[in-house]
């Protein structure tokens, strides 16, 4: 991609298990190419071949196509490695090889119309209970205020920052109406489900800012719901964390 | 039955051409009523491409006709966008496409393919149409509810269809019509093909065009329900306080919405999806017998693999009924759902590129006529094909994962239907036109049609795949905010430019279709096309009742350049003895 991060093919893979989803939709679309191309070949030559003109006479039974039948069989097989060898065993990884949450950063990510909450636990690395009768314009979280574990908690709306070499897990839930995280440079979309709350991790391979996407239709403002994205060195993330937690500072208040 | 009345007791004006129960009456009116609404559902995309294209700025001229709420100073408001996507979808799907190519092709050819008099069931026939009429003026009518139309996309996920204006209820009163006006015709269409086929007309003698919609109305019979069922219990949600799709807990814009609760959201999106996938086979399906039909036609021999097709075409009306999941990978779904559903998207791909396969051999060793519907049938084959591979890596979850609910779905399922199934219906509106009115289409003006809407239709969305592997999401009301969308704003622009070409396309069309209805040169043969099923054997256009005599069916479908004939094609009702009692028409 070079120094452009976005253009008219894939943008730019941060995720370190990107490089295969790009490989699979690669190789998807040189398979893809091949067939139409071959096929299309096929096509136009008949096209030319028995147009209608001076003696081309139709014939009623003019061929027992054995090559269609490889080509058939052919598809089969590749449709069966793509599904085998490629994207059953990523798709597997992904959602089942979860990073321990002891080697991980763990932020909760609630969405609402139009807007990402994204919540860390702060020092004591203990979210704070949340529940729906909290949620107010000061307390977007919903944090309990009796509850000691959410006094350092870290509410940063719209940004997502993270380091970069290091798993990040991400418990995912939404307040309203179904939401869909997606970031693009890291490959990824999940749906955000009213009344559940789903686990997703990733890992960035480099440093950069990027774009958290709604990618499911929310409401009208569903365009404009957009996360900033801060893959940062450890150095700057905890510049950064230690920042938010200034802001905090001890009281229990969000923004 | 009172239609052997006929003869001495002509109905007046209201029976015979509006509360007709005459399958070709009512075939006319289902094509007509869904030609507008397919007019009209893409004009409501035209006006969201201007948006897309130029965020922000008036639309010219027409802008601040749709009122201060929608477009203050000509410019949209996101709201109007979002309606003019959930009703562009809904009425292309429901009321553009199915209608014309089940309603309107199915009704008027099936029951002359098969050579019955009428429709097993003529009221409950009519009584569809209107179900369907009523249900597209209650579509219509939600426009001008408060709050507007229906805004949640043509999919009405739950929880954000239960909290939208007061359209939505509308869209759902209006879908239940809709669905019934589908379940009638369904089933009536089974009861016509398997009950009133001629004499000698066997089931593998059927013209795969009436497989096509035999298997269709499977589909449409089985499927439907659900989403009815679904529908109900949305509206239920909506306005008797239920909460089958709400969950306990639910806050929006920092208000708790004060319902019972219990609820599951993808609840919705499986009774929606086990519908909505079948139906993509119901927009499919039809069209493909289409474009069998002109092919066999126009290339003047059998259709190669015959069976084979039709045994395809039923397995893929089963496989339809258990890929319905794979819209839904990215809900959290579990390794094991998900081997299950991508394993039978694969399976699924099999037997249509088995369909396409048999239809591009047969192009071998034919003598190809290139009329204008075999132009249309032609292009078909390609486009759909390009619909069809462009399925494969969203139906692989691990390519979904960068994929889902980007513009790749858009460009993906618009491939197969706009250049796909639009194109087969315009072929077999060229093809069947003057069966229908005794009357050619120009020739000439139908080729520009063909030309302009095929390099247009591409460069609408040939730039969406591009534009989804970019990583662009679906439904924003302006994608330039984002870095990876403002990237490929240009072809943004460029595909919008191509859709409003597209709709200048289509006047050549306009003008054909309404001057060949009076002006044009009369057939001079009820067989102008020299074609060998049954449709072609009546009076034209087809009298009540069709045939003047029960006509006999004594081969397959598809006898042309049977060695041995001088003519080339034997049509299936003439006895063996007899030679072709057509007369040749001068020109072809």
């Amino acid at each position: 991609m070079g120094e452009t991060a976005y253009g008219w093919w894939l943008p730019m893979n941060v995720a370190t298990y990107g490089g295969e989803v790009d490989y699979l939709i690669n190789v998807i679309h040189w398979i893809m190419g091949i067939l139409f191309v071959g096929w299309g070949i096929f096509f136009f030559y008949c096209l030319i071949r028995f147009r209608r003109r001076e003696g081309q006479k139709a014939v009623y039974q003019p061929i027992h196509a054995k090559p269609a039948k490889y080509v058939e069989i052919g598809v089969i097989i590749a449709e069966a490695i793509l599904l085998l060898s490629f994207s059953m065993p990523v798709w597997a990884r992904f959602k089942h090889e979860f990073p321990a949450e002891k080697d991980a950063l763990v932020v909760r990510v609630v969405a609402e119309q139009f807007a990402w909450n994204v919540h860390y636990s702060g020092k004591d690395g203990r979210f704070g209970r949340t529940a729906p009768q909290f949620i107010s314009s000061s307390n977007l979280l919903g944090l309990d205020p009796d509850d000691p574990d959410g006094k350092d908690d870290i509410n940063a709306v719209n940004q997502l920052h993270f380091p970069v070499n290091k798993p990040v897990i991400v418990h995912l839930s939404t307040k309203d109406v179904i939401h869909s995280f997606k970031i693009p440079v890291m490959r990824l979309t999940q749906d955000a489900i009213p009344g559940t709350e789903i686990k997703i991790w990733f890992e960035a391979s480099r440093t950069g800012q990027f774009d958290l996407a709604c990618a499911q239709l929310c409401g009208l403002g569903h365009y404009r719901m957009r996360g900033a994205v801060s893959v940062d060195t450890p150095e700057a993330f905890a510049k950064w964390m230690e920042e938010r937690q200034s802001e905090v500072s001890g009281t229990g208040t969000e923004y | 039955m009172h239609e052997q009345h006929h003869e001495h007791h002509e109905p007046g004006f209201w029976r015979k051409y509006i509360f007709s129960v005459d399958h070709k009456v009512i075939g006319i009116q289902y094509s007509l009523t869904s030609l507008l609404f397919l007019f009209f559902g893409f004009s409501l995309m035209m006006m969201m491409r201007w948006q897309l294209a130029y965020p922000g700025q008036p639309l010219p001229w027409i802008g601040r006709l749709f009122g201060e709420a929608n477009m203050p100073e000509g410019v949209m408001v996101p709201e109007f966008y979002n309606q003019l996507g959930a009703m562009h979808g809904t009425i292309m799907v429901f009321l553009g496409v199915v209608p014309l190519a089940v309603g309107g092709f199915g009704n008027y050819i099936l029951p002359l393919q098969i050579g019955a008099p009428d429709m097993a069931f003529p009221r409950i026939n009519m009584a569809s149409y209107w179900f369907l009429f009523v249900g597209g003026v209650v579509m219509l009518a939600s426009f001008f509810l408060p709050g507007g139309a229906a805004q949640s996309g043509w999919t009405s996920y739950a929880p954000l269809a239960n909290i939208a204006p007061t359209g939505q209820t509308a869209w759902l009163i209006g879908m239940i019509f809709l669905i019934t006006s589908s379940l009638l015709g369904s089933i009536n269409f089974i009861v016509t093909t398997v009950q009133l086929r001629v004499r000698g007309l066997s089931f593998f003698k059927l013209p795969f065009f009436v497989w096509a919609q035999f298997v269709t109305s499977f589909l449409l019979l089985l499927a439907f329900p659900p989403l009815e069922a679904a529908g109900v219990l949305q509206l239920m949600d909506r306005v008797a306080g239920t909460s089958f799709f709400l969950p306990s807990g639910l806050v929006v814009t920092g208000q708790p919405l004060e319902v019972s609760g219990g609820g599951n959201p993808l609840l919705w999106q499986h009774l929606f999806w086990f519908l909505a996938h079948p139906e993509v086979y119901v927009l499919i399906l039809p069209a493909l017998g289409i474009v069998a039909e002109v092919i066999a036609n126009n290339t003047r021999k059998p259709l190669w693999g015959y069976r084979t097709m039709v045994y395809s075409l039923i397995f893929l009306g089963f496989m339809s009924f258990i890929v319905w999941a794979h819209h839904m990978f990215m809900t959290g779904m579990g390794t094991a759902m998900s081997t299950f559903f991508q394993a039978t998207t694969m399976i699924i791909s099999v037997p249509s590129v088995i369909i396409l396969t048999c239809l591009a051999i047969s192009l071998w060793g034919g003598s190809i006529r290139f009329t204008v519907p075999m132009h249309f049938a032609l292009a078909f084959i390609p486009m759909f094909a390009i619909g069809g591979l462009t399925g494969l890596p969203l139906g692989l979850t691990a390519s979904d994962l960068h994929l889902h609910d980007t513009y790749y779905v858009i460009g993906h399922f618009h491939y197969v239907v706009a250049p796909g199934t639009i194109f087969a219906l315009f072929a077999g509106i060229y093809y069947w036109f003057p069966k229908v009115t005794g009357r050619m289409m120009n020739e000439k003006l139908g080729k520009l049609h063909f030309w302009l809407s095929l390099i247009f239709m591409n460069g609408v969305f040939t730039p969406m795949l591009l534009i989804g592997v970019a990583g662009v999401s679906r439904r924003l009301y302006d994608q330039t905010g984002y870095a990876h969308g403002a990237a490929v704003q240009d072809l943004t622009v460029f595909s919008s430019w191509s859709a409003w070409l597209l709709a200048v396309a289509q006047i050549p069309f306009i003008i054909n279709f309404l001057m060949s209805m009076r002006k044009r040169e009369k057939v001079r043969s009820d067989n102008p096309w020299e074609a060998t099923t049954l449709e072609w054997a009546t009076p034209t256009p087809p009298p009540h009742g069709n045939f003047p005599t029960a006509p006999q069916v004594y081969r397959g479908p598809y006898e042309y350049s049977v060695p041995g004939r001088s003519a080339d094609f034997w049509p299936q009702h003439l006895p063996e003895e007899a030679e072709s009692t057509q007369p040749r028409p001068a020109t072809t």
